[in-house]
Parts: structure tokens; C-alpha cells; sequence
């Protein structure tokens, strides 16, 4: 087994411990590429199916073409898609101008804690990676969120020998991690690999491309010639620049995203 | 060349340097992104602070605050000659669960000690855990040089200290390597401050490390993690944790010990490729040719090479509760896929860490290990840490927490070693219950204690995980004896019932205790006759004047004046047993003391020994 035979075993692992442990579980899809790569190996863990709603929250500031990739793919795979709104927010004119790190707060994290309360998940899987920010490098593959969905950063429960926390006491939830240990570069050789589906906005036009997908406001292309997934691979081998350098909402303070994170932020 | 990252932590004392050595090779090796040391040179200067290394790993606000790393961190970097993925585990000793979680995972080790303070107790502890964790390829790094004056002595008597403590648990360092983890001295490149060492920089260090051998080679071990019928297939997945497994071998699934063979090895509706065989590592589910009942926990496995099965592990533990572990403590045991609820039954040695020496204790402290016997109602498949790592090791949770966790250093008792019968024997019910089933018959006068002693001894031993039932008056004259008085007829048949209904649950594996006046002998020998193993007489042998004189609920009195017609001792007789198994003379001593005195005779007769001599 190479190196990505081995990742995509233990998340396939990781993706029927959630199915069998936990009583009600869904699926983040933030359209990006890695939780299309989440969507691929769920399909692989279940051998073809996706037992478990695939939820998208929808900040209504989405860059367009990632809906209508959205609702191609889910339609192509038959996913059992639920589209998520803090309507309430959006009608009182939450937008990036009141501050970033607030209209994440309340479009994406409540947007997500409401659509959790509403169908009463246990679990929540989600795409993050350690390597894509320092606070995310020390999370937990099963990571408990209390009541109101915030993650205790300061106590997180041991996690060793792929034994989990799969027991948690009623109105918590978890959060489960497949792709915490893939990097960036690992992502994209599994695409290249695999032949997985991405939206467009990645490869390079005019000199530019997207490296991290968000909501239009708050994430800015980079400058790159990397117009297919075996150049971004290439470029991705040899960059120093780190992911989220595109991502505005982290640098409002030096702990802007661990507070972020902290709050129920995936 | 590999793009399988070799897996390191860093663990050692608080405040040694681990994450500092961390931020470093990262530099080093040019492995931190662009603009990242300048962020956090202006993170510092902020705080007024000279700037800090270890601020790489600690991406926590907290662990900036207080200067230490709370939790686990991961990062990669390139030694040049293969990809690194660096775990930096905090040394505080209020985070160890956290030191665990990071160490569990890595093929090796690094242990900083200052070199100044030397070995201390975290540095030791954490020596000893991974050794406990099964890592084996441990470089030791002597930090702070500088602050030594790169003195050689120095070094020597560090390097001395630290190859001690790890011999002591049988591991040989394969380096120590001075260094400045500030300065960047013998990390990544030689440096002038130390002439007189001759040995590998960090980074070549590392280079040294063998990448963990796969489990290919081992019998095969395939723990069930789930049973699928999405579609017409019936699906049994999980991961192959050990061996290989192809079409047409012969699975048996234990503990059930049912068997089939593998039918096919399935892919997903997107794959046409037909897969004949898998390997150790893999995530695979397949078909079997007949439907027998398999379920998650199960671990399936070829004939001819069996795990252990066992009621009881002896297994070194590490304990992570906010209470100490106890004798008789309940708790959920997690091997593999497999979750056993097991006690306690004994704490054979707490070790301490610090000189490894070891002493008995009654219980086991917070960050502490010890050596326990582990029991468990049904019977448990695994194999001993040394013959099969990934299937000799658990976690312990109570409640909604994982408090512990362990590894199998063997079976406890060779002889609860069995195949498992298909049918539920008297034998198979001892053992699940570590203790035999039985009637201990208490008879005596009204007011003797026989209810009080009978109560209290089903407390204890129900305290203890004991199967055990009390019969008594009480529960018996309102229903199953409801239609019946007490004349000599009545109280026969009365006898008669209660002694069927006990032996009936003590052939369920039950210790039952009655508690009946049962004044006749013949009564009570038909009641022996039904199974005389079984029956154990025990005579409460409190006489009529302490019975009279203590006369709780008033009834002596009641019989003497005459409203009670006849009433045992007084106006009907008591026939006392001529050979009780047990006779329990009550005056003047206390309930306890009479419980003990009974308690020491089951636990004699019904007990552990009883049930390990079965097949002896």
C-alpha cells in the first residue's frame, strides 16, 4: 500500500466507526474539493451508496458556480442533499462588511448549529485537515462539541490506537474528521488519482486560480498557471505560501480563528 | 523513495524544549510557509518577548499565554532523504492524555531532557509509556547545551542518567545528541560549540529510523466493524488488521466460532475490477458463502491459527480518570471493534515510575500504571500484545470518557482458555460469572437474623459482580405461596416450592440465599434431594432465649399470650440440622462479623477456586 492506499483505508475507517457508532449522522459539503474527496471515499466505505444526508450550509454569498456544481453532482450521485440558511441573518442584512469573523459566525456557524437542531444529528462529519491551520493540527478525529456546539479546545478527550470517543452524553454532538490527517498536496494527488469532480474555479484563468473556496467576499484567488490537477499538484510540491493565506477572515486577530473554531466554526 | 511519512514524537519533561526542537527542524528544513516566522516575530514583539520557536506548534492562545503546549500538534517537514510527520506531545503532567494520544501513533521517538536539569519525572514517565506504547526506536536529545557551556562532562553524565532508566525497561537509545534547540546546534548541522561529539546531528538521527514493518506477515485478523445490506449484497467490512485474506479461505468468527468461507471480496458499484485477496492496512468488506450470524466485534480469523480466548486478561494499564481506579470497578473494555464490559478482579502491582519499583495498592492514581487482572461476564477474543500489537491492545471508558487504556500481557489463567461450547453449560455459566451457582439454605428460629445476614451478604456480593437472589418469606408468601398458611402441610408444601425455585435459579448460575425458618429436617433433605452439590445448609444457630429476648417484630410475645398458634419454638417444634454445612453462631457478635465469617465460606465454596477447579 502507498502513502495514499493508507490514507484512504483509514478513512474509510473512519467512516464506518461514525455509521456504526453513532445513532444519526450527516455530511458537511462545502463544495470544496476536499469534502468532494470525503463524498468519494464515503462512496467507497459503503460500496456505492451514502447513507446519510449530505448537508450544505448556504451562506447565499457562495461564488455561483459552486452551486450549480453542487446541484449537478448531487444529482449525478443521487445524494440525499439538505440545504441549510440562516434566512433570519440574511434578511436583517448580515454581509462581510459587519465583520468577517461575525458574518462567518452567523451565516455559516449558526447557519450549521440551527440545521443540527433541527434534524437532531449526533454526528456531523467534516472535511478539515491538520495541516491547513495550527488549531485544526491539534484536533481530535472524534471531536466532541458540547450543547451549544462549542468545541473545548483547553480539555479535548484522548484518541489513540483508532479507538474513538463514540460515547457522549445526550444534546452534545460530535464532530468527525476523515481527511485529518491528508494534506493539501495529499488532496490533490487522490483527485488526480482518482479522477474525482472539482469545480472549475480551482484551475488557473488569466494567471489566477483559487486555491481554498469560500463565499466570494472573503476568499481571493492566488496567482498561479496551474490550469489541470496534475500542475497543481506540481505546484502544490513546491509552494511555501500556506492555504488559507486567501481566507480574509482569520486575520481580523492573532487567535481570530481559534475563537472562530472554538464556537462550533468547522 | 517512500511518500509515506515516518511518524516521530517528541516527548520528554516539561519546559525541555520539545516544541522549541520542533519549530526549529521546521525552519531547518524549510518546511514553514512563507511569512510564517515574520507573523510570529510580530506576534511576539506584541507580547514584548524575545521571539519563540515553540510559537510554531503552539497555535493555541492559551499555550501562548502560558508558555506550554497543551495539546498534541502535527506538522511535516523533509529530512532530504525522507518525508517526516513531527508530533509534539506537551510535557505537563496534567496533559498526558494528550502525550498519549500524540505518542500512540508515531514509529518513533524523540526524548529531550535538559541539559542542566537531567532526567526528571516527566522525562521518565514518558520513557516509560512509550515503551508501554510499543514504540522501540527512541533517540534521546540532551537540550540547552548552551546554558551547560557545551561542557562534555556534562553531556556524559545526562547521557549516563538517561541510558540508565531506559535500560531499566529493557531499551537502548539508539542516539543521545547534544544540541541547542535555540541556537540550532546539531540539528540540522554540526556546529563548532562541540568538538568533542562525534555522533549524528537531529535530522541524521532521524534518518536512522526503520519505518514501521507492516503487520503482513502475522496471521490473519480481521475484526468485523459492521455488516452492510445497502443492496442485494450482505456485506461483512471492516479492516484487515493483520495477514492477508483472500476468496475461498475459511473464515471462523470469534467468539461465536461460526465459519464460512470468504464468497468474494467486494468493490463499489464504481469499481469493475475484481479483487481476488487483500492485505494488512486495508478497509475491505466481502461476502460469505453461507449466512451465518456475524456481527460487529467478532474477529474473524483461519482455522489453524486462533486468537486467545479468555474470560480474563492480566494487562498493563495506564490510567487517565479524574478518580482513581479500584478494586471491582466497572468499565467498558474496547479491543479492536469488540467492547466487553469488565470489573477489576485484581491490582497486582501500581509501578512507579520514577525508580520502577512497584508496590501493592488497593487502587491506581491518575497518570499512574499498574498491572491488573481484567475480568469479563462473556468471553473475549484478542491476542497478547507481544504476539499481535494491534489485537493486544484496549482502552478503558467509563461513562462517556475514555480513562484508560492497556495492553495484554496474557491471558490470566491458562485454564479459562476453552473453545466455546455451543451449549450454555453449568462450567460455561461459572465462568462467565466467575463463581458457581447454588442454594445456600439459611434455617434457623424467628429472630435468629437469617433475613438480616442473608441481606447483607447479597449486598457484598452483589458489590462484587456476583449473580445472586435472595428468597425470603417476603417475596415468596405473597405470590408463589399466597394460597398457603401455616399449618405443618402448608409449611411443607410452602418448603417445597421455595426449594424447586431456588435450584431452578441456581442451575441459571445464581448463588441464591434463602431465608426460612424451615423448622423441619425431612423439609429441608427433600430440598437437598433435588441437588445435593448444590444445597448448602447453613444453620443460624441463634438460641430461643437470644431469639425471645431480641424479638423484633414482636411475635414471641404475640405466642406467648397466645395469638399466635404454632409458632416455631414455642408452640411448634424447631428441628435443628444434625450436619450443616455451615453452623453460625450469632451471639454476641455483630452482623458483619457473622456476614464475614459467611462470606469467607462462599467465597471458599462458590468462588473463584471453585470454578477454576472445575476442569483442574
Amino acid at each position: 500500500m502507498n502513502d495514499l492506499d493508507q490514507l484512504e483505508a483509514q478513512s474509510i475507517y473512519i467512516f464506518r466507526e461514525a455509521f456504526n457508532r453513532l445513532d444519526k449522522i450527516a455530511m458537511l459539503w462545502s463544495i470544496g474539493k476536499d469534502s468532494n474527496v470525503m463524498l468519494w471515499l464515503a462512496r467507497k466505505a459503503f460500496f456505492g451508496h451514502v447513507p446519510f444526508p449530505v448537508l450544505h450550509v448556504d451562506t447565499s454569498y457562495k461564488i455561483p458556480e459552486m452551486i450549480e456544481f453542487r446541484d449537478r453532482v448531487a444529482k449525478e450521485w443521487n445524494l440525499p442533499l439538505i440545504v441549510g440558511q440562516n434566512k433570519a441573518a440574511l434578511e436583517s442584512g448580515m454581509h462581510p462588511s459587519q465583520g468577517r469573523v461575525n458574518c462567518c459566525s452567523a451565516l455559516k456557524t449558526e447557519g450549521l448549529k440551527a440545521l443540527l437542531a433541527e434534524h437532531g444529528f449526533t454526528g456531523v462529519i467534516a472535511g478539515i485537515r491538520r495541516d491547513e491551520e495550527g488549531t485544526r493540527a491539534k484536533e481530535r478525529v472524534f471531536s466532541p462539541r458540547n450543547d451549544t456546539n462549542e468545541w473545548d479546545v483547553r480539555d479535548q478527550p484522548p484518541e489513540f490506537w483508532d479507538q474513538f470517543k463514540t460515547d457522549f452524553a445526550p444534546g452534545t454532538h460530535l464532530r468527525i474528521h476523515p481527511l485529518l490527517a491528508w494534506t493539501e498536496l495529499d488532496v490533490w494527488r487522490y483527485i488526480a488519482r482518482e479522477g474525482i469532480p472539482v469545480v472549475d474555479l480551482y484551475f488557473a484563468k488569466h494567471g489566477k486560480r483559487y486555491r481554498s473556496l469560500g463565499c466570494a467576499p472573503c476568499t481571493g484567488s492566488i496567482a498561479s498557471t496551474a490550469s489541470t490537477v496534475e500542475e497543481i499538484v506540481e505546484e502544490l510540491e513546491t509552494t511555501k505560501t500556506s492555504e488559507r493565506a486567501g481566507r480574509a477572515q482569520d486575520k481580523e486577530s492573532e487567535d481570530a480563528f481559534e475563537r472562530l473554531r472554538a464556537a462550533g466554526y468547522m | 523513495m517512500s511518500n509515506t511519512p515516518l511518524k516521530i514524537v517528541v516527548v520528554g519533561h516539561v519546559d525541555h524544549g520539545k516544541s522549541t526542537l520542533v519549530g526549529r527542524l521546521l525552519h531547518e528544513t524549510g518546511a514553514l510557509p512563507e511569512g510564517k516566522v515574520e507573523y510570529l516575530k510580530e506576534v511576539c514583539d506584541k507580547r514584548g518577548m524575545p521571539f519563540e520557536w515553540a510559537f510554531v506548534m503552539d497555535a493555541l492562545q492559551a499555550e501562548r499565554d502560558q508558555g506550554i503546549t497543551i495539546d498534541t500538534s502535527q506538522l511535516r517537514f523533509h529530512t532530504g532523504n525522507r518525508p517526516v510527520l513531527i508530533i509534539d506531545a506537551p510535557g505537563h503532567k496534567e496533559f498526558l492524555k494528550n502525550m498519549i494520544t500524540g505518542a500512540a501513533s508515531a514509529e518513533a521517538a524523540v526524548l529531550i531532557v535538559d541539559a542542566h536539569e537531567g532526567v526528571q519525572e516527566q522525562t521518565r514517565r514518558h520513557g516509560y509509556l512509550l515503551h508501554l506504547l510499543g514504540l522501540s526506536q527512541i533517540a534521546v536529545v540532551v537540550n540547552k547545551m548552551d546554558l551547560v557551556g557545551w561542557s562534555e562532562a556534562r553531556f556524559q553524565e545526562v547521557d549516563a542518567e538517561i541510558r540508565a532508566y531506559l535500560a531499566g525497561i529493557g531499551v537502548t537509545p539508539t542516539h543521545v545528541v547534544p544540541v541547542s534547540a535555540r541556537g540550532g546546534d546539531f540539528i540540522k548541522d554540526r556546529s563548532q560549540a562541540a568538538a568533542w561529539y562525534q555522533g549524528p546531528t537531529v535530522l541524521e538521527a532521524l534518518d536512522g529510523f526503520a519505518a514501521a514493518a507492516t503487520a503482513h506477515d502475522l496471521d490473519l485478523r480481521f475484526p468485523v466493524q459492521d455488516v452492510y445490506k445497502f443492496d442485494t449484497r450482505r456485506i461483512v467490512s471492516g479492516r484487515i488488521e493483520s495477514g492477508r485474506l483472500k476468496v475461498g479461505d475459511k473464515l471462523v468468527f470469534s467468539p461465536s466460532g461460526k465459519s464460512a468461507r470468504v464468497a468474494s471480496i467486494e468493490g463499489w458499484a464504481g469499481s469493475d475490477v475484481t479483487v481476488l485477496s487483500a492485505g494488512a492496512g486495508q478497509s475491505v468488506g466481502f461476502t460469505l458463502d453461507e449466512p451465518i450470524f456475524v456481527e460487529r466485534g467478532q474477529i474473524a480469523h483461519l482455522a489453524e491459527s486462533a486468537p486467545a480466548l479468555a474470560h480474563e486478561v492480566k494487562a498493563r494499564v495506564f490510567w487517565l480518570g479524574r478518580d482513581p481506579l479500584a478494586l471491582g470497578d466497572r468499565l467498558k473494555l474496547k479491543l479492536s471493534t469488540a467492547e466487553y464490559l469488565v470489573e477489576v478482579a485484581a491490582i497486582e502491582r501500581v509501578i512507579d515510575v520514577e525508580d520502577l519499583g512497584s508496590h501493592q495498592g488497593a487502587q491506581v492514581g491518575r497518570n499512574a500504571v499498574a498491572e491488573v487482572v481484567l475480568r469479563s461476564r462473556s468471553a473475549m477474543a484478542f491476542d497478547t500484545f507481544g504476539a499481535n500489537a494491534r489485537l493486544g491492545r484496549f482502552v478503558l471508558v467509563h461513562g462517556y470518557d475514555i480513562v484508560g487504556g492497556g495492553i495484554v500481557a496474557s491471558a490470566n489463567d491458562t485454564r479459562n482458555i476453552f473453545q466455546v461450547n455451543h451449549q450454555v453449560t453449568a462450567e460455561s455459566r461459572a465462568r462467565a460469572n466467575a463463581h458457581k451457582g447454588g442454594v445456600l439454605w439459611l434455617t434457623g428460629l424467628s429472630g435468629a437474623g437469617k433475613s438480616t445476614i442473608a441481606m447483607e451478604l447479597e449486598r457484598r456480593l452483589f458489590q462484587k459482580g456476583w449473580q445472586v437472589n435472595v428468597l425470603d418469606g417476603d417475596n415468596v408468601r405473597h405470590g408463589l405461596c399466597s394460597d398457603l398458611g401455616f399449618t405443618h402441610e402448608d409449611r411443607t408444601e410452602n418448603i417445597r416450592r421455595v426449594g424447586e425455585v431456588a435450584h431452578l435459579f441456581a442451575k441459571a448460575g445464581m448463588l441464591v440465599i434463602t431465608a426460612f425458618i424451615s423448622p423441619y429436617r425431612a423439609d429441608r433433605d427433600r430440598v437437598r434431594a433435588i441437588d445435593a452439590e448444590a444445597f448448602h445448609e447453613i444453620h443460624v444457630a441463634t438460641g430461643l432465649d437470644a431469639c425471645e429476648a431480641r424479638d423484633p417484630k414482636g411475635l414471641y410475645r404475640k405466642a406467648r399470650q397466645g395469638e399466635i398458634a404454632d409458632f416455631t419454638g414455642v408452640s411448634a417444634p424447631y428441628e435443628a440440622p444434625d450436619v450443616p454445612e455451615l453452623a453460625l453462631n450469632t451471639e454476641g457478635k455483630s452482623v458483619d462479623e457473622t456476614v464475614a465469617e459467611l462470606l469467607v465460606y462462599v467465597e471458599n465454596r462458590f468462588g473463584r477456586a471453585a470454578v477454576d477447579s472445575l476442569s483442574a
